[in-house]
């Protein structure tokens, strides 16, 4: 395990990010939009515990700010699926482009 | 005198008209008025306890209180709310709390009924506060104030009928009038203030600062700038007393509730400028000899003027305000001619007399339900005490002795006679047309044929106050003004004499040509339509306003408002608009879209951190 | 650590990054919440291997067993399990695979530029009781705060979600 260069784990980390950034981008339903962002907010925790366990290995904060961070995914997850179920019963869609009403 | 007795003659009007204000609408009946009324007696009897103090001399014959401290603007101007009291504001202030309770006291028969009965008495109080702290002013700010409190409440009082579209007008009119008046009062005191560097009556009347000031010797137009000043601070006083050119307001004033115009167009805010010329005469005599002139010729103009028209007028109301117009062109020439104590003695006497001609007048509207004299006659058979209650103002404004007109306008004749012959004459002639006028209202209401009218007696509470006016009007010929002022007694009877002669002469003009009903010709003599028409004075008002203001200056500045400041505006949004409809599609609501620029602008953020900025 | 580890981490680390493109792209929603599933849990692995078996118990728990739970519930709420799901508009496609991979160019550049250098020291055992007693500690380096403010957060996301997903009472 000591063997893996920090780079690699990053980029991984990195490239964990860019694909829920990229489900995010074009996910037409909000479900699966949210599934991006739980992936997105997953790659920041293993940022999070690389550079804690990697480059400061003596410190355990990443290991508290992951947890935190896993936490706060729990209550927008919550919050954001209860907004959905409300939306559906608006609208009877959870299709993103119909949600415009912010539109001019 | 004690300031925490003497606050109260304005606490109560004041009272009175916040409460009718607030709630009156709520209360049953006639309680708005009975509210009114028991203010303003109290009052009454607060400032007559403190007349009779001064004139037992238990009291100093000047004194001053402040109330409170309002504005701190320099250490020398400082701007209180306070009385002072001296001969002239304690004769105000009697004159002004009896009539306005006498007033009151009318106006509760008079308007029970009315659509906004509380609302009257409110505005009323409001009145008689504003102008006994007008009247009581210690200082020039103070003055001005209730100035524009009473302008302020007699717009509102004309404008009672507020659904009638000439009240309204009238209101407008009356207030836009005042209100240039107003302008040049303002100016003129700013100017005395800053030439003596004070607001107080009483240190102006003492003429401090000044003297300092004469020896810089500023003038304008051949004339020092306390002149001008002085002659300013005049101009406000004609708005308010309705002194031409400035009195077209006046007559229109009429159209207010009846008691309005005994109150406020006849007894008390019309002579405010008077009164003001009054409160600083010893400036007016010792610095403004010219500012002196230009009153008396005014007043002089005024009251022939005036006396002319209302020979032509054939609205009851409308021939009284021109008569009050008349008479105060009398005051206002006594004061120009220094005859002090003498316009304030017909101050004094017409306040009665004029108030009780307007609530006669009050009384045969109520009946008759019409304000044209050409369509009454014979009242005096319908009405006996009201006739004989008329008559006896009529005989008092006509100067026939002994009722109290003979003898002030026999005062303000002496002074005048003194002073300059041609006003002398002017002012016989004046004499000579108001009996005329007044003896031609007298027998075209009172005699002619009988009309069927079917009469109601006048409510008790109607008779009351005229039958006291009545009484005044006989005793303070005699009595009354000297305990405020000596008079002179003088011994020459031909003044005296002329002028009662000059009086009957008009009475007697007026009985040949109206005792009897005449056929009226059709053919009116120009004259005669000029006279009728005014002379033509609104006319020309409304030519120049209309024509010159509004054509030439008003609208080219409304076209450059509409076109280029508007224009600019308009144009300035419509490229606000167009950009923003170009624009908006970025605002399309679509939440991926704003994600997308929100991470490329972090990933250029980044961009910009790492090899830019660095 | 053995070569081994090495490997199960490049191992755990492709079978994330397959499951991860694999939750973003699917068609069938379903299959999608449940390929998120297997990221997570991959991720947990990862955390087991650098010793964080706390953190690697909570990954579990709340994010495999609490919101990918919850996501699934959802879908089965709003949408039609069987149906496929339309491809995204090729313009879209384009915009976010050209901004996420200069993006990612861009970190991946940084990353590959930035000179970490690890302080070598040995990585701290935290027993489960050290986490515990940590997370309620009020002296330096502890979490009391954060603890009570993300309590504090959950109850107002629990009642918020409520609040939100319930009926809403007829208009009156």
């Amino acid at each position: 395990m000591t063997g893996i260069p920090v780079e690699h784990l990053l980029i991984f980390s990195a490239l964990m990010f860019f694909i829920g950034m990229y489900g995010f981008l074009t996910r037409k339903n909000l479900v699966t939009m949210l599934i991006g962002i739980e992936l997105m907010l997953n790659a920041v925790n293993i940022n999070l515990v690389v550079i804690d366990r990697f480059v400061y290995p003596k410190q355990t904060d990443g290991l508290f700010f992951a947890m935190f961070v896993i936490a706060v995914a729990a209550a927008e997850a919550a919050v954001a699926i209860a907004i959905f179920i409300n939306l559906y019963r608006n609208i009877r869609s959870v299709d993103v482009e119909k949600v415009n009403e912010m539109k001019y | 005198m004690e300031a925490n007795t003497v606050i109260w003659i304005f606490i109560l009007p004041l009272g009175a008209f916040i409460l009718n204000g607030l709630i009156g609408k709520h209360l049953p009946g006639r309680t708005p008025g009975w509210i009114a009324v028991t203010a303003m007696g109290a009052a009454t009897v607060i400032t007559w306890i403190e007349v009779y103090r001064f004139v037992r001399l238990d009291e100093p014959a000047f004194y001053q209180h402040h109330f409170f401290t309002w504005l701190n603007i320099t250490a020398r101007i400082t701007i209180k709310a306070g009385v002072l009291t001296d001969p002239l504001s304690l004769m105000m202030m009697a004159v002004v709390t009896t009539v306005s309770l006498l007033v009151f006291l009318y106006s509760i028969d008079y308007m029970k009924g009315e659509q906004g009965y509380a609302r009257f008495f409110a505005f009323l109080s409001l009145f008689s506060f504003s102008m006994l702290g007008l009247v009581a002013a210690p200082n020039l700010i103070q003055l001005y104030m209730c100035w524009e409190l009473v302008g302020l409440s007699s717009y509102l009082l004309i404008g009672f009928y507020y659904q009638k579209p000439e009240a309204v007008a009238a209101a407008k009119k009356a207030f836009i009038v005042t209100r240039f008046a107003d302008f040049g009062f303002l100016t003129g005191i700013l100017l005395l203030s800053g030439i003596t560097g004070t607001i107080q009556i009483e240190e102006l009347n003492h003429f401090s600062g000044i003297p300092d000031f004469f020896s810089q010797q500023a003038t304008f137009l051949g004339l020092s700038s306390i002149t001008w000043a002085m002659a300013l601070i005049f101009i406000g006083g004609a708005g308010k007393s309705a002194m031409f050119p400035l009195h077209i307001w006046l007559p229109d004033a009429m159209e207010g509730p009846t008691p309005v115009s005994a109150l406020i167009h006849a007894a008390t805010m019309v002579v405010a400028g008077v009164f003001l010329v009054a409160r600083l005469f010893p400036l007016y005599q010792a610095f403004a000899p010219q500012a002196l002139d230009f009153i008396a010729l005014i007043g002089a103009f005024s009251l022939l003027f005036a006396a002319i028209i209302a020979c032509a007028q054939t609205d009851i109301k409308r021939i009284l305000a021109f008569s009050t117009m008349s008479q105060i062109g009398y005051m206002m020439l006594a004061l120009g001619a220094g005859g002090y104590a003498a316009s304030l003695f017909h101050l004094f006497t017409h306040a009665f007399f004029k108030a009780l001609l307007f609530l006669g007048a009050g009384a045969i509207i109520h009946v008759v339900h019409t304000q044209h004299i050409e369509q009454m006659g014979g009242l005096r058979k319908v009405m006996p005490v009201t006739h004989v209650l008329f008559l006896i103002a009529c005989l008092a404004i006509a100067g026939i002795p002994p009722f109290a007109g003979f003898f002030s306008k026999d005062e303000i004749l002496i002074a005048v006679y003194a002073h300059s012959k041609v006003y002398f004459a002017v002012a016989l002639t004046g004499a000579a047309l108001t009996a005329f006028y007044m003896f031609r209202l007298y027998f075209k209401v009172f005699w002619h044929q009988s009309k069927e009218v079917h009469a109601h007696p006048a409510p008790v509470l109607m008779m009351v106050p005229m039958i006291v006016l009545a009484v005044a009007s006989v005793i303070t010929g005699f009595t009354g003004f000297n305990l405020f002022y000596p008079l002179a007694g003088h011994h020459d009877f031909t003044v005296p004499f002329t002028s009662v002669i000059v009086a009957l002469t008009g009475i007697t003009t007026a009985g040949v040509l109206y005792l009897k009903k005449r056929e009226k010709p059709e053919q009116r003599p120009l004259l005669y339509r000029v006279v009728q028409n005014k002379f033509y004075i609104d006319e020309v008002y409304l030519f120049v306003t209309k024509n010159i203001i509004f054509r030439s200056i008003a609208f080219p500045i409304a076209w450059f408002d509409r076109h280029v400041v508007d224009g600019f505006m308009n144009a300035l949004a419509r490229v606000t608009q167009s950009f923003s409809q170009k624009i908006k599609f970025l605002q399309s609501g679509q939440v991926q879209q704003y994600a997308w620029v929100f991470m490329a602008g972090a990933a250029a953020l980044i961009f910009m951190l790492m090899f830019i900025v660095r | 650590m053995s070569s081994a580890g090495t490997y199960l981490f490049y191992f755990f680390a492709a079978l994330v990054l397959a499951s991860s493109i694999a939750a973003v792209t699917s068609r069938r929603i379903l299959r999608a919440a449940v390929y998120l599933l297997f990221a997570l849990a991959g991720t947990a692995a990862f955390y087991f291997m650098v010793d964080y078996f706390f953190l690697a118990a909570v990954q579990l728990l709340v994010y495999a067993g609490g919101i990918v739970v919850l996501i699934i519930f959802s879908i089965l709420l709003t949408s039609d399990i069987h149906e496929k799901m339309e491809k995204p508009a090729p313009l879209k496609v384009v915009a976010s695979l050209a901004l996420v991979l200069t993006s990612f160019g861009l970190i991946a550049f940084v990353i590959s530029n930035f000179d970490f250098m690890p302080s070598g020291d040995a990585p701290t055992k935290l027993s489960m009781r050290e986490v515990g007693k940590t997370l309620l500690s009020y002296s330096e380096g502890g979490y009391v705060l954060p603890f009570e403010v993300i309590s504090i957060v959950l109850l107002a996301a629990l009642a918020g979600a409520i609040v939100i997903a319930k009926r809403n009472p007829p208009a009156t």
